[in-house]
């Protein structure tokens, strides 16, 4: 996993709530057998019609938004499982997706692939929004060791919670997997034991 | 000090707590498909790390098969080297692998509980949402990433911080021609698809209590579309019942030591519960969705509404533009092209007998493509034992072989651009069954029903008008 430290980007918005791990990779585009080249698909049929031309009237195939940050309206991820979502929108360019609600899975998936999800209020959330279609050209900075969204146009900064452990992790680049494997000895313990061995 | 029951199992599979909140929470039982562990198996490759405890891994595949000669290589390239990945994967790390071809193949949630792999009192992962369907069986059941896939192999264990606990009480008992499948859509209407979030939640009352296993599959399935982590329901001696005797569960002193250790799996009376919602099951009506996500269930008989639910108003006009509906108008004598009975949500035994005991002696609709893929080779199976197949057969449906199928759209099952399916699964998202499917979801006897009228009718005046010709149908239906 990459390093997260900090990101000065412009964002792209998509205010729609609900925006399920079907919209963002489609499932008939799930049959690669590696992580790589999720990102040409992610919001496929929103961003092509059936026969591949760009639609228009989708953010991504707008060139006055760019950048990083992906600016998502409430419930963001929700539906199913697929890591291929983050995979998707990292390997698309994202870094940072910025929501009011993050649904669950979603949130731990990618914040395994070093994508962060950054929680903001509703209120907020709906300001950010306004202020990027109103400016496509707003840039942003965030500060994960500080826990900080700076808004420059605004002279302002958010503040957004993260899990401490998991805020760890994306600062060095470490996943559970490498923390998990140390935890052999005391996993064996537990195996033998436990109130009831299936 | 009283324990809810996801405490009491929580508790039991704390490896050690760190730092910050997370525990490091054992995996009994580690369930994979062809989608969603490649990655994961590369990534220990690439680690060099071995599969540590492989025995606790099932295998199986689902999502990408065609419900169409199974017994020939698959046409389609991508799919069939994911599953055949995932079969070279299975053989070269030794584990357990129900594929495609097997007599027991089947959807995983479909399958994991015929096998009695789900046993209560569980933890049970597996790299797919709808892992909430084995907490029927009183276990802690949920989806993970591939990541976290990868962890599991690699440990045995998963980084996780304790979910709060939802308690919803269904109250007395289920009007007839109401199942399982409208109780949970009508929850899910009135919660919101960000209703359970972050929850773990426990379902209780008497008409949960009532259902058979199958039934309350299908209300753990779709805890995942209220945004719960999972769902899950005290075992019973309906839940012993039903595991006796089955491939994996514990056979003969094991079994009697194992049924005392499931008695002791429910809440405590004073246990307390972050979150507690009463619901009383008269209210519920045979439901259907109008809209995108699962929480736009409307009863069949009444309007959609005129404006969305407090929180969801984006997304509330852009559904009906897509779904081809208005505000507030009525969906009864809408016509239908597609019904689809199957998915992890309602393709078992249970749904096809119900879908059979309508169907009898009636034929769908001549305009209908009316399909029922069973969750299970053991399904399907039953279903040709016991006849089921030929009923279908008569009325014009067509019994494939078992997959996800029409669900998600992964192999050659989709529905076309603009056609309205009912459909028994789980989601409703836009293109879910196919680029600009449209589809409704509700139980396998509105399916069914949907499929003979050709359009969508009230369930209620159909069930009255059949138990009065022919009363046994009816009674089924409503079984
Ligand atoms: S049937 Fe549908 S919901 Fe169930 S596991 Fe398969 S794809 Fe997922």
């Amino acid at each position: 996993m990459e390093k997260f430290e900090i990101l000065r980007s412009g964002a792209v918005p998509l205010p729609i709530e609900n925006v399920d791990t079907d919209q963002i990779i489609p499932a008939r585009f799930l049959k690669a057998t590696s992580r790589e080249g999720f990102g040409e698909n992610l919001f496929r049929d929103w961003r092509y019609t059936a026969d591949g031309q760009p639609r228009p009237d989708f953010v991504l195939n707008n060139a006055r938004y760019s950048g990083q940050i992906l600016l998502a309206g409430k419930n963001f991820g929700c539906g199913s499982s697929r890591e291929h979502a983050a995979w998707a929108l990292y390997d698309a360019g994202f870094r940072v997706v910025i929501s009011s609600y993050f649904a669950d899975i979603f949130r731990g998936n990618a914040l395994n692939n070093g994508l962060l999800p950054l929680q903001v209020s509703e209120e907020v959330l709906q300001r950010l929004l306004a202020e990027v279609e109103r400016e496509p050209g707003t840039g942003f900075i965030v500060d994960l060791a500080a826990q900080q969204l700076y808004v420059p146009v605004w002279e302002q900064s958010i503040g957004f919670d993260i899990d401490p452990y998991k805020k760890e992790c994306l600062l060095n680049g470490y996943d559970d997997i490498d923390f998990l494997v140390n935890q052999k000895e005391a996993i064996a313990a537990y195996e033998k034991q436990r109130v009831w061995a299936y | 000090m009283p324990k809810t029951l996801v405490d009491k199992i929580w508790d039991a599979h704390v490896v050690s707590s760190i730092a910050g909140g997370q525990d490091v929470f054992y995996i009994d039982r580690h369930l994979i498909h062809e989608v969603t562990s490649p990655q994961a198996f590369d990534e220990l490759e690439a680690r060099g790390l071995p599969l540590f405890r492989r025995e606790q891994i099932v295998a199986t595949a689902d999502h990408n098969v065609p419900t169409r000669n199974q017994h020939l290589p698959i046409e389609e390239p991508l799919s069939r080297s994911q599953v055949d990945k995932l079969t070279e994967n299975c053989r070269k790390y030794g584990v357990e692998l129900y594929g495609l071809g097997h007599q027991r193949q089947g959807i995983v949630h479909v399958i994991g509980p015929e096998l009695g792999l789900t046993q209560p009192g569980m933890s049970i992962v597996c790299g797919d949402s709808h892992t909430s369907t084995h907490g029927a069986f009183g276990a802690i059941a949920f989806g993970i990433g591939t990541s976290q896939v990868a962890q599991v192999m690699a440990s045995q264990c998963l980084l996780l911080s304790r979910p709060r606990r939802m308690r919803i009480t269904v109250d007395g008992q289920l009007r007839p021609g109401v199942t399982a499948k409208d109780l949970i859509l009508y929850i899910i209407a009135q919660l919101g698809t960000g209703g359970a979030t972050g929850y773990f939640v426990e379902y209780a009352g008497e008409a949960v209590r009532s259902l058979t296993m199958e039934g309350r599959m299908t209300v753990c399935n779709m805890s995942i579309e209220m945004g719960a982590r999972g769902g899950l329901i005290a075992p019973d001696e309906t839940t012993f019942a039903y595991l006796q005797g089955r491939p994996h569960a514990p056979q003969g002193a094991r079994w009697e030591q194992a049924v005392a250790y499931w008695q002791t799996l429910y809440s405590d009376a004073d246990a307390t519960f972050d979150a507690e919602i009463r619901y009383d099951a008269a209210d519920i009506r045979p439901m259907i969705t109008y809209g995108t996500n699962p929480g736009m269930g409307i009863a069949l008989s009444a309007p959609i509404p005129l404006t969305a639910a407090e929180g969801e108003e984006t997304g509330f006009g852009k559904a009906l533009q897509y779904m081809g509906f208005q505000p507030g108008e009525s969906l009864l004598g809408k016509q239908i092209s597609h019904v689809f009975i199957g998915s992890c949500t309602n393709s078992r035994i249970e749904d096809l007998r119900a879908v059979a005991a309508y169907v009898r002696g009636k034929q769908k609709a001549p305009h209908v493509e009316a399909i029922i893929v069973p969750g299970s080779k053991a399904v399907e199976q039953q279903a040709r034992a016991e006849g089921i197949d030929q009923v279908l057969a008569a009325a014009g449906f067509e019994l494939r072989e078992p997959g996800c199928s029409a669900c998600l759209a992964m192999n050659e099952d989709k529905i076309p651009a603009g056609a309205y399916c009912v459909s028994t699964s789980n989601r409703n998202f836009e293109g879910r069954q196919g680029p600009g499917a449209r589809t409704l979801l509700a139980s396998p006897l509105v399916a069914a029903i949907t499929a003979v009228e050709g359009r969508l009718v009230d369930v209620a005046a159909v069930l009255e008008t059949a138990s009065a010709t022919q009363p046994e149908a009816a009674l089924a239906a409503s079984a």
